[in-house]
């Protein structure tokens, strides 16, 4: 987990791959070279001076196990981003219902934008409160849509 | 149910056809196995088996496991998981070996 | 009777891998599949895979399938037929095929086996009414057919297969009721357990199935809780309704061919079953006979891709075709696949291996 200093200095990958599996797509995919996995079947580990939190990364990974998030986004709430291969995709500015690891709803977050992506593996910017930022891993979509204007 | 929003995978709209099951008229899509059209319609019983009359339905949907075997246009034992459809074949729900006419 | 220098069997990616190989090397190929399209489990796989780059990691497996197959037709040498089942291999080298429903033999001078694995099954009462698929062909409705198989499923076994399985249903618009596995732990990645946990997808671990109810068709079941000794307990049982079942439960390699030929089979559950005995150039105890992926142990495509590499080259260079860099891209390849197995997830893998790769054969 990266330090409070980090995280005050902007957005960075977090990387929830805790188990030694042969993979290493993360690796190839940061053309910053900020991601190491030595031998194929380790962890990966990143180095947090040269993630920028692009989240080109969360792309590529099979595990759909990266997310980004950004607490200098704003007072009250942090920018978390996390992958998402569902369909229908949400739109800019719907409010959703935050979903934590166990797919529990710990409160709502706003889509701030979706990044589609070719691999279809897309991107979801959610604005949410800063004091959930370590646990919302997803998100359902609220019946009928839901606009804030 | 056919899925008609995916997430990675498109389903291209096709020419549906027109086939009957015990006389019912039923549509799906010509080439796409006789098994995956019944679905498609909710239709999940095929066979009724030899002994115990037991019902049947899809199990492997590879060919391999005779759980499928129905009588289509006449003919008995057709797996038809990998049968693939074509307009106006007569499609039965088999009981037992089925009748060989 | 036809001729070729290569029969290969199968035409999933250890059988499209050693066609290519075999056929770049300069060797004359025939590909055979009995299924009307070729890449085998993978055309199923709408997740993106593990391994490395050398493996099309990061990609779709039915993505790899694709470049696989376009591969496969840019190489020359390599004759294709689908609709092809090899029916058997006579002690004469004789083999028998139906293809397009004619019968025919074909006499190579050397054949690779690449015919996969097929599921197991599972037995409890009730277990043969409509709703209760092999995972596969759930996988097959949905993602080749575009249709679904139920509207509200439970899974059985949180191996990769299963918790992969639940979460291309989530994706299809299928509620998951859950996952049920015996062991008291998941075996798949935790991260595919994850993708699906932080959708509410509950996962019963040391829970197994007791029985299915309905009439015409899949109503519900009733799971219960099991003890250390894997027994259930009794008081702990739970109704599900659900309208299908989905089970994942395992895969053994289909053999058939291998002990017709008469190669030497060897028992070994950590790979699924009873699989031949084999050098580490994938030759059986069958002077001509070869294999490659699922059926020479359960593992992964990735690993079957690199088997089927070693199989293509191995027996391009036993019939004289040998490319300059024969040695080095050998190397490469078996480098590459010990990479793939040095990790704790396979661990189980090595055991079975170490069964039955001998330093020589036959
Ligand atoms: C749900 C699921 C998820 C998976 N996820 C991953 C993953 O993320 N990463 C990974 O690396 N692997 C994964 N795998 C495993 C991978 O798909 C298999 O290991 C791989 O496909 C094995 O390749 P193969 O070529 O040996 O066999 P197969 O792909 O099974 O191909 C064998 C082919 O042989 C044909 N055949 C069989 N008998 C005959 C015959 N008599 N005559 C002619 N043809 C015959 C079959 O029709 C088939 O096309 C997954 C598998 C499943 C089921
Ligand atoms: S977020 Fe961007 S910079 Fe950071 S590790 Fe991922 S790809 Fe590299
Ligand atoms: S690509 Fe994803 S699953 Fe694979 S090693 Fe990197 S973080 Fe882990
Ligand atoms: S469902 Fe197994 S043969 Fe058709």
């Amino acid at each position: 987990m990266p330090s409070q200093e980090r995280f005050a200095k902007g957005p960075i990958a977090l990387f929830e791959c805790m188990q030694q599996i042969p993979c290493n797509p993360c690796v190839d995919a940061c053309s910053r070279g900020a991601i190491t996995v030595k031998e194929i079947n380790d962890c990966p580990s990143l180095n947090e001076e040269l993630c920028n939190g692009c989240g080109v990364c969360m792309t590529h990974c099979p595990g759909l196990s990266i997310f980004v998030v950004d607490y200098t986004y704003g007072k009250d709430v942090a920018l978390l981003k996390i992958p998402y291969e569902f369909s229908p995709l949400p739109e800019a500015k719907d409010v959703v219902d935050a979903l934590n690891r166990h797919g529990e709803r710990v409160g709502s977050a706003q889509v701030i934008r979706v990044q589609t992506s070719p691999n279809k593996t897309n991107i979801i910017w959610l604005s949410v409160p800063r004091e959930l930022a370590m646990e919302v891993r997803s998100i359902r979509l609220q019946k009928g849509g839901h606009h804030e204007s | 149910m056919r899925i008609v929003n995916h997430p990675i995978l498109t389903f291209p709209q096709q020419d549906m056809v027109t086939f009957t099951l015990n006389g019912q008229k039923i549509e799906g899509v010509a080439g796409e196995p006789i098994a995956a059209a019944l679905h498609a319609a909710d239709i999940k019983v095929l066979r009724h088996s030899h002994e115990r009359h037991r019902p049947r339905g899809l199990f492997c949907a590879i060919g391999n496991c005779s759980s499928c075997l129905m009588t289509v246009d006449g003919i008995p034992n057709i797996r038809v998981c990998i049968e693939p459809l074509r307009a106006g074949m007569v499609v039965e729900t088999q009981e037992g070996k089925g009748k060989i006419i | 009777m036809i001729t070729t220098e290569i029969l290969v069997i199968g035409a999933g990616p250890a059988g499209l891998m050693a066609a290519i190989h075999a056929a770049e090397a300069g060797a004359r190929v025939l590909l055979v599949e009995r299924a009307d399209r070729l890449g085998g489990q993978l055309i199923k796989q709408t997740h993106k895979f593990f391994g490395s780059k050398a493996e099309f990691a990061g990609e779709r497996g039915m993505d790899i399938a694709e470049k696989l197959i376009n591969w496969s037709s840019d190489v020359s040498g390599i004759t294709i037929w689908k609709n092809a089942v090899v029916l058997g291999i006579y002690p004469d080298g004789v083999v028998t095929i139906s293809h397009e429903g004619a019968f025919c033999t074909a006499r190579p001078k050397k054949i690779i086996i690449a015919t996969g694995a097929s599921e197991k099954t599972m037995a409890f009462p009730n277990n043969d009414l409509p709703g209760i698929y092999g995972a596969g062909a759930v996988q097959t409705l949905m993602n080749v057919h575009g249709v679904l198989p139920a509207k509200r499923i439970l899974m059985i076994g949180a191996g990769n297969i299963g918790v992969i399985v639940a979460y291309q249903l989530l994706q299809a618009g299928v509620e998951v009721a859950g996952i049920v596995e015996a062991a008291p732990q998941v075996g798949g990645y935790r991260v595919h357990a994850a993708k699906l946990q932080r959708h509410g997808v509950p996962i019963y671990t040391s829970h197994s199935i007791q029985l299915a109810h309905g009439d015409s068709c899949l109503e519900g079941v009733t799971i219960s809780k099991l003890d250390e000794k894997w027994q259930p307990i009794a008081g702990s049982e739970q109704y599900i309704a659900v309208d299908g079942l989905c089970l994942a439960v395992g895969l053994s390699p289909l053999t058939e061919l291998l002990w017709q030929a008469g190669c030497e089979m060897k028992f070994a559950g950590e790979l699924g079953g009873y699989v031949p005995l084999r050098d580490a150039n994938m030759k059986t105890t069958h002077e001509n006979i070869y294999v490659a992926g699922d059926v020479s142990g359960v593992e992964e495509a990735s690993a079957a891709m690199v088997e089927g590499k070693l199989a293509g080259l191995y027996v391009a260079s036993v019939l004289g075709h040998k490319k300059d860099s024969f040695t080095k891209e050998f190397q490469t390849a078996k480098s590459q696949l010990a990479a793939l197995r040095s990790g704790p997830a396979s661990v189980k893998i090595c055991t079975g291996l170490s069964k039955v790769v001998l330093e020589e054969v036959g």
